[in-house]
């Protein structure tokens, strides 16, 4: 295998079972690929076949190019005493952040208008809105925030543990293996690939590949923890650690299909009916519980002591809601089937529980926000931890909103409307978006090693322009999704229904105008940031000494 | 004091923390889902109930793909208002051959759990290939492409194969007279023709699509599957206290 490639080896170099093992595989699966391409049953299921050869071949080329350039030793754990943390993939799932970011806001706001305007859809198939919806969800949920979660993870348990990542070709094989199963998601929806399980769309092949790299991931950020210098695990870690067990432990229950063959894209679930509405929102509320909850609260447990130079306000309320909210968020789910033929105690556990997650949920609130007592002026003069800040106030209104929407007789005419919609945005833009972007904007700097960001002024600008699009998002939603419930049970003094189901669509159009307005100014204020975090690596002097943040200690 | 030293456990030990969040996460799963699969009310059987034919299957799979569950629910919530405009509330046995379900989480188009027969053939057609030729104020997207593709059915028995060996009972002559099944449901009048009725009870047999070139497109099979949709159960005889304990 040395042989390969023209540069002579050096004495003593030797390719390592991890270098060797996993251009084996990828060998294999390129072949296995194919194999599969050309026996395929469908054109859109070969076309995701040849994605996966193409791939596995370039991680082929990849790993022997690494080995032919690389000196005959990995590098070292330290150097001069002090970790050598490995940034490169950080760096890589920043980026893909923000690129995906802006992809799945641009799909955002083209639905959005399709709503409003249905000739967008053009009548195309792979434009039309129900092979966008998915896409733009994915696009946001798993290829932003996902990459969001990535980077920041894999930054702070380095930081945290004062170790060197583990492995040396696995941290490259999580970033770019997740980055693969979204561009295989992505295309298979406006290929019209999809299980139709939301927010689980992707079929068992993507799933498969994506368990494989999940796993990868889990292991190697345990074997980081158990590299580190610092005797606890620090709390932003028990809640990536939540997130990334919880979530494939989700993934797995609810994508239990068998395909119809190896050479098709299709696959049908084992679970149906009730018993499959049921693991569905087990999974999709606990997607928003531990993708979306968990995985950004860590963050907040990070950047905002970090930023705000301030402690982390308590240990124990951080124990006690930790631990209480990763039991409670697991039986939400029924929410979603509130009055369906879920039996009734099923529907009512999940409104008990939903009620009772207010208080986890707000005691990470307090926790995140009373950090920064003894440091509030910095709101005035740094526009990133205000981002921050106004994030974690999302995550309480949300949090407080959710529970309430659960209440059965609240659910009855809040579900099937754009309130739901609305909610989810709230929490979505004004909560995980949000502190996703401070922690990008902190995280950019540190990784390329400039001194600051190019332009806070553009920070505020960014801030003011999407706080006031998620605002006309949201309250455009509450109004169209409260009048569309009120009219559908509307009766008249006779006592027939009022209007007919076109009737209350029609009066939704101008809360779908003024929404898809919304949706253009949170897209302006992203490509703001773009700019200003393409400026900053461009244009700002990098910093002279290396380690200049202070350690992180929680308050006692 | 000496009890919040315990949780250094846990902060101590990756092993430990991450055993201890498996722990906590499983218990909300497993009391709220295995009992679904043991339940009267959640297996019930209801006279009526019966696999999807074949071309009805095949439409499913293109509601699926097109992503119809984005905008349309199946499943009728007993409220007043949802019972007078949809029809009977929807029993969790409407949906036991459902893989996945199609309950859907929002109403951006109305809920299609008993849609079937509402409308006639032509009018899902005109609708699917230009939605405000037939309802101007409609948001929907046109599928006119739908009526343009002619299906692909060729392996149609191998979804029944997979299906019945998930325990839905589809029996070996459903299986081996898959496709045969596709071309007299969508091209037939007779629904008696070569035991279709037989095999699916209440199976309605047509050129769905108003076609007699003899060509089945993926409309033929999405229309079929929407004008079954909450029919085969017979409520004028459904006695809803049977299941209730």
């Amino acid at each position: 295998m040395a042989s390969i490639g023209a540069s002579p080896v050096a004495p003593g170099k030797r390719m390592t079972l991890g270098e060797g093992g996993s251009a084996l595989a990828f060998a294999a699966l390129a072949l296995l690929s194919i194999v599969v391409a050309a026996k395929a049953w469908e054109a859109a299921y070969a076309f995701h076949a040849y994605l996966f050869a193409a791939g596995s071949v370039a991680a082929v080329f990849a790993i022997m190019n690494r080995y032919n350039d690389r000196p005959a030793t990995l590098p070292p754990q330290e150097i001069d005493g002090k970790p050598n943390y490995n940034m490169g993939p950080v760096k890589f799932a920043t980026v893909a952040a923000m690129v995906w970011g802006i992809a799945g806001f641009t799909v955002g706001v083209l639905i959005a208008f399709q709503l409003a305007y249905p000739a967008l859809n053009f009548d195309v198939a792979w434009l039309n809105f129900g092979r966008m919806r998915p896409l733009h969800t994915s696009a946001v949920i798993f290829a932003f925030g996902g990459n969001v979660l990535l980077a920041t993870s894999l930054y702070v348990v380095q930081r945290t543990s004062r170790a060197r990542l583990a492995g040396d070709i696995t941290p490259w094989f999580v970033v770019v293996g997740y980055n693969f199963f979204i561009l295989i998601a992505g295309t298979g929806y406006l290929l019209g690939i999809t299980q139709s399980k939301e927010y689980a769309e992707p079929e068992w092949y993507a799933d498969l590949f994506l368990t494989v790299v999940w796993v990868a991931y889990l292991l190697m950020f345990m074997l980081t923890l158990r590299k580190r210098k610092e005797p606890h695990i620090y709390v932003a870690n028990w809640f990536y650690l939540a997130f990334i067990v919880t979530i494939a432990i989700l993934h797995l229950g609810n994508n239990a299909v068998i395909p119809v063959s190896l050479f098709s894209a299709k696959s049908y679930q084992v679970w149906s009916g009730v018993q499959d509405a049921m693991v569905q929102w087990w999974y999709g509320h606990n997607a928003v519980g531990f993708f979306l909850t968990a995985g950004f609260l860590a963050i907040m447990y990070y950047f905002v002591p970090k930023r705000a130079e301030r402690p982390v306000y308590s240990y124990r309320l951080s124990i006690i809601h930790f631990w209480a909210l990763i039991f409670l968020y697991i039986w939400a789910g029924p929410h979603h089937l509130h009055y369906t033929a879920l039996p009734d105690w099923t529907q009512t556990l999940g409104m008990v529980f939903s009620i009772m997650l207010w208080m986890p949920s707000w005691g990470g609130m307090i926790n995140g926000l009373m950090t920064l007592s003894g440091a509030w002026d910095k709101l005035r003069t740094d526009p990133v931890l205000r981002l921050m800040v106004v994030s974690i106030a999302f995550y309480g209104m949300s949090t407080f909103e959710g529970p309430m929407m659960s209440i059965k007789v609240v659910n009855s005419l809040s579900h099937y409307t754009d309130w739901t919609v609305g909610h989810v945005h709230s929490g979505a833009l004004g909560w995980v978006a949000y502190i996703s972007f401070g922690a990008i904007y902190c995280l950019v700097p540190w990784l390329w090693n400039r001194e600051r960001l190019y332009s806070l002024k553009l920070v505020n600008w960014h801030f003011w322009i999407s706080t006031l699009g998620i605002v006309l998002y949201i309250s455009s939603m509450w109004v169209a999704g409260i009048m569309q419930g009120l009219m559908w049970r509307a009766y008249t003094a006779l006592g027939f229904l009022e209007y007919s189901f076109i009737e209350t669509s029609e009066a939704m159009h101008p809360y779908y105008v003024i929404r898809g307005l919304g949706g253009v100014l949170f897209l302006a204020g992203a490509l703001i940031m773009v700019y200003n975090l393409v400026m900053t690596v461009r244009a700002v002097k990098p910093v002279v000494e290396a380690e200049p943040k202070s350690p992180l200690v929680a308050a006692e | 004091m000496s009890l919040w030293n315990k949780h250094a456990v846990f902060e101590k030990n990756s092993v430990v923390l991450v055993a201890g969040i498996i722990g906590v996460v499983a218990i909300g799963g497993i009391v709220e889902i295995a009992p679904l699969f043991y339940l009267k009310n959640t297996i019930e059987e209801v006279e009526g109930m019966r696999p999807y034919s074949p071309l009805e299957l095949a439409g499913r799979n293109i509601y699926i793909r097109e992503g119809c569950y984005n905008c349309h629910s199946q499943m009728v919530r007993p409220l007043r208002d949802e019972v007078e405009r949809y029809g009977h509330y929807s029993l969790a046995a409407e949906s036991m051959y459902d893989k996945p379900f199609q309950w859907g989480s929002k109403r951006t188009g109305p809920d299609l759990a008993r849609v079937g027969g509402k409308y006639s053939d032509a009018w899902h057609v005109a609708h699917l290939v230009d939605p405000r030729s037939v309802v101007p104020a409609s948001i929907m997207p046109g599928y006119p492409f739908l009526f343009e593709t002619p299906l692909a059915f060729e392996t149609i028995g191998t979804d029944l194969a997979v299906q019945a060996a998930m325990g839905v009972p589809y029996t070996r002559e459903m299986i081996e007279n898959a496709r045969t099944d596709v071309i007299i449901q969508a091209t037939m009048d007779d629904p008696d023709q070569a035991g279709l009725l037989e095999r699916y009870p209440k199976a309605q047999a047509r050129s769905f699509s108003g076609r007699s070139d003899g060509v089945i497109t993926e409309g033929d099979a999405l229309v079929a599957y929407l004008q079954t949709l909450g029919t085969l159960v017979d409520f004028s005889t459904y006695d809803g206290q049977a299941n209730v304990r």
